[in-house]
């Protein structure tokens, strides 16, 4: 026994040893900044237990920054959702020719990467008091888009922009979800006497909801954390989380470190739940696809 | 069947109006700079700034950094979890999957709050301090991706027969590390690279807020104060990512070519 | 007019024509199986039965009613696939009652009949399972059940047992055909596999290249092929080249000897026609018996151990021949390099039509 035990303690030693540059690594760098920061929601400046900062996030300027963040992120994700799906079925399950189905997932590998500010810029472009829609609009048509309430650096704006991330995430990562239903089961359903309708009902959103559902919440949390689109799209002119947070780190401009400290817990809160939700869900979906 | 068809083309249709419509306008706008009459001087100008230069390749050498570092992080951690300590699988996975979870301006946040001038490791006090947790912040940021790139291709090869077989021939670790291991696992790492490189060159939080001379604040700046050259900027980000996409499918198809051919 | 018929259908995908002239008539209650090489249009013909395809011309009547431009959802038709078409969400019981849900049963009834399918099937315990915690064969038999459970008309199996292993396919093969028999569902089995065919089928069809080349009882087929295909395809025949010596007395010449056969064999064949003569391997024996008449004499060229046969080959003039022997401890099989007498008789020596 005694003979044995340092043999063991060398094998464990080393082993630890190959993993300790990940796990200092990871600390440093990713572990203790989040819980430095987390911790810190729960503390005044003088350093007591309080709930305060949390209580405080409920102030008028700062809710309504999540609020607007959250009716952004979420529309930008049930809108990127149901075109990204409508989008994905189409190159899926609509027949089209396979090279615009190769066509469609390589822009969107693009597209999905295509954010921050230079997205910011095109859309500026495109829609902005000079942009080239803006633009065809009141020459053409005589429409004036702004005169009509349209803002680009608006919640219907932000949204606009931020689909054009949103929907090929959703497309890149339905499609292999719906490439995933069988042939066998739409044939299976119309030799029983199903209706194309009664074998999506039945099979297909049964099969397909935890991905979908899934994927959604993914969206929301990638537009959730999404700095640069909208400070280099709005400036600081649309009160958002990630810019209240971004003034917030650059200036104080809250007056109070630790109620950045909950801010911050806010966003980490917001999409955590979102994320893990997310991949419980494609854990369930999985099931279906062995 | 038709009607299937009909509706297909149609979703494609009104996507690639969508799609194309701003592309095409920010190609649009970038030509005004001449009135009167379209031009490439927006380019011209783009390409004649010095700290477009300077900017873009203080962020590419950034970005080479964090592939190098990060590559060198993570195959061996990534070998090892598999090789020697399984159990600790979900662990790892979790860890890696974090930084989805933490936006980076948290991330970043926490570095200033933890490694400011006031701190045990004041690693913001000198420029070299910053650029390594710039490095350090890029690498957390493609963590998951990087990691599932070479875990993946190190399921593809069987790294714990490959270990044996070198062991048995008399290699040392270093060896079957650098001679057996990595060489497998290559074009995992390539194509994690190339989603490091998308990220690190155009990422604007971090090093915006940790005052770094790079490309992404720079776009930020350049859009602050000038009119022409953000969309001209814009187009060449975008071709930019159209080459690194590329790039991506190029390894990721010699990826599987090399699976299939097992 | 048979329960299911099939007359001059014909399908083309673009320019190529895959499925021919096809004609057959089924009767109600039979067994039928479409035996073929991989890609001669068995599943295309039991796609078009099911309404899948279109077919490109031709009509199929399923008890006197035409089939053409209805839809599989309004055909009533049961169809098991190859692997992987059960739902996947739904559980065993789910899967079964799935077609009855759609048709609108009452719930009593769904529950009855599900439980009678089960029990069919002998997989009453597993009603709760999902297909992804059942074997493959247990799979398969659930989605027999699910395609029995609306009492279809034609039942349709395309290569049901392919992605089994050998040992569950022959269990399962029979236990298919004792259920078809027990309903009396008229079914079309589709397989690549001839045993399969002979040993559960009424009638065989055996298809090349998008034709029926015979149709035809098990023993039909097998003893008398009426193409040189189905002579090669089923069973593992002796394929002769051989010329007529003299149609009237019935000698053909065979290598180097002269071998009569029943003249009645040599229709159409003049004097010095060249034709094909097939001899299964069973007819050919080492030792003379009584009854074989024809001797053929050749160098053993390899002797393969099979189990329960010992199949020996051996060049005859440069031709082929291999005979099997049944295996017992004493036996002294061959050896490679050898001549050897192979005795059969003349009687056996199928004329295959060219
Ligand atoms: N949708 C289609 N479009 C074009 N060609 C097709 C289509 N479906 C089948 N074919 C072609 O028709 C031919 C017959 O195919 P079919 O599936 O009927 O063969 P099979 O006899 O069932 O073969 P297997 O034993 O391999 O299943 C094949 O050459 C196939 O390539
Ligand atoms: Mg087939």
């Amino acid at each position: 026994m005694a003979a044995t035990q340092p043999l063991l303690n060398r094998r464990m030693i080393t082993d630890w040893l190959g993993i300790a540059p990940f796990a200092i690594f990871s600390v440093m760098f990713l572990i203790a900044p989040t819980v430095y920061l987390i911790s810190g929601a729960f503390v005044d400046p003088n350093g007591n237990l309080t709930l305060k900062n949390l209580v405080d996030l409920f102030q008028p300027s700062i809710l309504a920054a999540y609020i607007i963040s959250i009716k952004v992120s979420a529309a930008s994700a049930i809108g990127g959702a149901i075109i990204g799906f409508a989008l994905a079925a189409a190159i899926s399950l609509g027949g089209l020719p396979s090279w615009l189905r190769s066509a469609v997932l390589t822009f969107c590998g693009v597209a999905s990467n295509f954010a921050g500010v230079p997205l910011a810029f095109a859309f500026l472009a495109t829609l902005g008091r000079l942009g080239l829609v803006t633009i065809l609009l009141r020459d053409v048509f005589g429409f004036n888009l702004y005169g009509a309430g349209f803002n680009l650096l608006s919640f219907l704006g932000l949204t606009l922009t931020y689909m054009y991330f949103q929907i090929p995430l959703m497309v890149l990562i339905i499609t292999p979800a719906l490439d995933g239903l069988k042939r066998e089961w739409s044939e299976a359903a119309s030799v029983l006497g199903a209706t194309p309708w009664q074998y999506w009902r039945m099979v297909v959103i049964p099969i397909l909801w935890p991905s979908v559902f899934g994927t959604l919440l993914l969206l929301f949390a990638n537009a959730f954390g999404a700095v640069a689109t909208a400070v280099a799209l709005t400036g600081s002119s649309l009160n958002i989380v990630p810019i209240v947070l971004f003034a917030q780190i650059r200036g104080d401009v809250l007056h109070n470190p630790n109620l950045g400290y909950a801010v911050a817990f806010g966003m980490v809160v917001i999409t955590g739940i979102s994320n893990f939700i997310y991949i419980w869900l494609r854990m369930r979906a999985e099931r279906w696809q062995k | 069947m038709t009607a299937k068809k009909f509706w297909s083309w149609l979703a494609v249709a009104v996507a690639a109006v969508y799609f194309i419509v701003p592309l095409a306008a920010t190609m649009e706008f970038s030509m005004r700079m001449r009135r009167g009459t379209y031009s490439f001087d927006a380019y011209r100008s783009v390409f004649s700034d010095q700290r477009f230069a300077e900017t873009f390749s203080y962020s590419v050498v950034m970005a080479l950094i964090t592939i190098v570092v990060g590559a060198l992080l993570i195959v061996p951690t990534a070998y090892w979890v598999r090789l020697r300590m399984p159990y600790l699988r979900p662990v790892v996975e979790f860890v890696t999957l974090l930084p989805l979870v933490v936006p980076a301006i948290v991330i970043v946040f926490g570095y200033l709050r933890l490694y400011n001038s006031s701190s045990v490791l004041p690693l913001t006090n000198s420029d070299t301090g910053t650029n390594i947790l710039l490095v350090f912040g890029f690498m957390t940021m493609s963590l998951p991706y990087m990691y599932r790139a070479v875990d993946t291709a190190m399921r593809t090869i069987d790294v714990a027969v490959l270990t044996e077989a070198a062991e048995s021939l008399g290699a040392s670790w270093t060896t079957i590390l650098f001679r057996c291991i990595f060489p497998n696992v290559l074009t995992g790492v390539l194509s994690g690279a190339f989603i490091t490189f998308a990220i690190a060159v155009g990422e604007f939080t971090m090093p915006s807020l940790l005052n770094r001379p790079a490309f992404g604040p720079y776009l930020a700046l350049i859009g602050a104060n000038k009119a022409y050259e953000p969309p001209a900027l814009a187009m060449i980000a975008f071709a930019m990512t159209w080459v690194s996409i590329i790039l991506i499918n190029i390894t990721t198809r010699l990826q599987k070519g090399a699976a299939g051919a097992r | 007019m048979s329960y299911l018929e099939l007359s001059h259908v014909q399908k083309s995908f673009g320019p190529v024509k895959v499925v021919h002239d096809f004609n057959m008539s089924i009767e109600e209650g039979e067994f039928v199986s479409f035996l073929g090489p991989s890609g001669c249009g068995k599943t295309t013909v039991l796609r078009m039965i099911a309404g899948f395809e279109t077919p490109t011309g031709g009509t199929i009547t399923i008890g006197g009613v035409n089939q053409n431009g209805l839809k599989p959802n309004k055909r009533n038709i049961g169809m098991v696939f190859q692997a992987y078409a059960l739902f996947p969400n739904m559980t065993v019981a789910q899967n079964v009652a799935f077609g009855l849900k759609v048709a609108g049963a009452s719930k009593a009834e769904i529950d009855a009949r599900v439980k009678e399918m089960l029990d069919l099937i002998h997989l009453g315990h597993l009603e709760d399972r999902y297909p992804y915690q059942m074997s493959g064969g247990q799979q398969q038999r659930v989605a027999l059940a699910r395609a029995l459970a609306n009492k279809p008309k034609v039942l349709l199996l395309d290569e049901p047992l392919s992605a089994l292993d050998a040992k569950i396919r022959v269990s399962l093969r029979e236990e298919i055909r004792a259920i078809q028999r027990k309903l009396g569902i008229t079914t079309i089995f589709v397989t690549h596999d001839q045993e399969e065919a002979l040993s559960i089928s009424d009638r065989i069809v055996v298809m090349n290249a998008g034709i029926a080349d015979q149709i035809g009882t098990p023993s039909d087929i097998y003893n008398r092929p009426a193409t040189r295909f189905v002579a090669g395809f089923v069973g593992t025949l002796n394929i002769l080249e051989a010329k007529v010596e003299n149609r009237d007395a019935g000698t053909v010449r065979l290598g180097s000897r002269s071998v009569s056969i029943p003249p009645s064999q040599l229709n159409g064949s003049g004097d010095g026609a060249a034709i094909t003569v097939a001899l299964r391997p069973e007819a050919l024996s080492l030792s003379k018996s009584p009854s074989s008449d024809v001797t053929l004499d050749g160098r053993v060229t390899s002797v393969n151990f099979l189990g329960s046969v010992i199949r020996t080959r051996m060049d005859v003039d440069g031709q082929q021949v291999s005979f099997d022997m049944f295996n017992n401890p004493g036996l002294q099989p061959p050896q490679i390099g050898e001549m050897a007498t192979a005795h059969f008789k003349a009687s056996d020596v199928l004329v295959i039509p060219n």
